[in-house]
């Protein structure tokens, strides 16, 4: 992606290292949040190395460069999307199985990726909710501290 | 070594952290030293074979580590040293001489290591695999066994980022300001 403000941020070799190692970091987190129900991990561990990818691009980059990548206003909206979405998986079990929160998609096999029911739906919404939970913490936090210092 | 000697040694070392991090007059050395609790924590975690803590653990240590350093290395606190009185310093002394001896006796009552008194969990590594499908039983009692716990959990942490949100943002602060 172009980036529109060369400035900001660390020196052209931090950038450069940053490049390689930062989709490194995002896909173990994909991999450990979609493993969720199959190996330690799951949907908050995953969130948080999510969260931690962007945290990485944002030290490397500076925050305007990441809000090009991703804009805050739909970190925010996904956050609340998906904790809107985690009721409403509740909602459906009530409907469908009777009680909030109920297991409506069946067991599966045992040890396949995609199986244990609402399992992995749950730690997919918990990863996003997690992660761009917890990079908007980050941001506002160090963001503060800037506009105090001045 | 069995895992008790290993658990006293990273135990001792991490309330010595805690005890630098109380006392190192720099900031940022402060910080550092503050992450020497949350990794021991970790690696305990994983002498007591429980990877998925340990992951969440080491990983959230790192996250807080970066808000901390972002958030207070360059700002210019003025550290105060607090000067202790001689009677509130014996008194503290003996509260905690007192809750120490009493929780000697406490913890004579308690079930002896590694065979919990709750009956449930033996039902979970039972049936977890069956009833849920999840291979992962720790995965399968937070999100199936025990959901209203994890969605009690989801809640804490929006209203903490809306709660962060709130005081931090730039509206709030400009007319109060202006």
């Amino acid at each position: 992606m172009h980036n529109r403000y060369p400035n900001e941020g660390m020196s052209l070799i931090v950038k450069t290292i940053t490049r390689f190692t930062v989709w490194l970091i995002f896909l173990f987190g994909l991999y450990i949040f979609l493993h969720g129900h199959l190996t330690p991990g799951g949907g908050f561990a995953g969130g948080v190395i999510i969260a931690l990818s962007y945290v990485h691009l944002t030290l490397a980059y500076g925050r305007n460069y990441v809000n090009d990548v991703l804009k805050k206003s739909t970190m925010h909206s996904l956050e609340a999307l998906a904790s809107l979405l985690a009721v409403l998986v509740g909602i459906i079990g009530l409907y469908a199985m009777g009680h909030f929160l109920q297991n409506f998609m069946g067991v599966g096999q045992l040890h396949h990726l995609l199986s244990a029911g609402y399992i992995p739906v749950m730690n997919m919404l918990i990863c996003v909710k997690v992660g761009m939970g917890l990079y908007l913490v980050f941001y506002y936090l160090a963001s503060y501290h800037l506009e105090e210092g001045k | 070594m069995p895992v008790d000697v290993w658990l006293y040694f990273i135990l001792s070392i991490m309330i010595i952290g805690s005890i630098a991090c109380l006392e190192i007059k720099n900031i940022l050395s402060s910080i550092i030293t503050i992450g020497i609790v949350g990794l021991g924590l970790s690696i305990a975690f994983l002498f007591l074979g429980a990877p998925d803590l340990a992951l969440v653990q080491f990983v959230f240590e790192i996250l807080c580590m970066i808000i901390l350093i972002r958030a207070f290395s360059k700002r210019s606190l003025k550290i105060t040293a607090l000067k202790r009185d001689i009677p509130e310093t014996v008194i503290a002394i003996v509260i905690l001489v007192s809750i120490f001896v009493l929780s000697i006796f406490a913890f004579k009552d308690l079930p002896s290591f590694g065979q919990p008194i709750v009956r449930v969990a033996e039902k979970y590594l039972t049936q977890a695999g069956v009833e849920t499908g999840a291979q992962n039983i720790v995965t399968s009692v937070i999100l199936n066994y025990r959901i209203y716990d994890t969605l009690g959990e989801l809640t804490v942490l929006f209203t903490a980022i809306l709660g962060a949100l709130t005081v931090l943002r730039k509206i709030g602060r400009k007319k109060r300001n202006a």
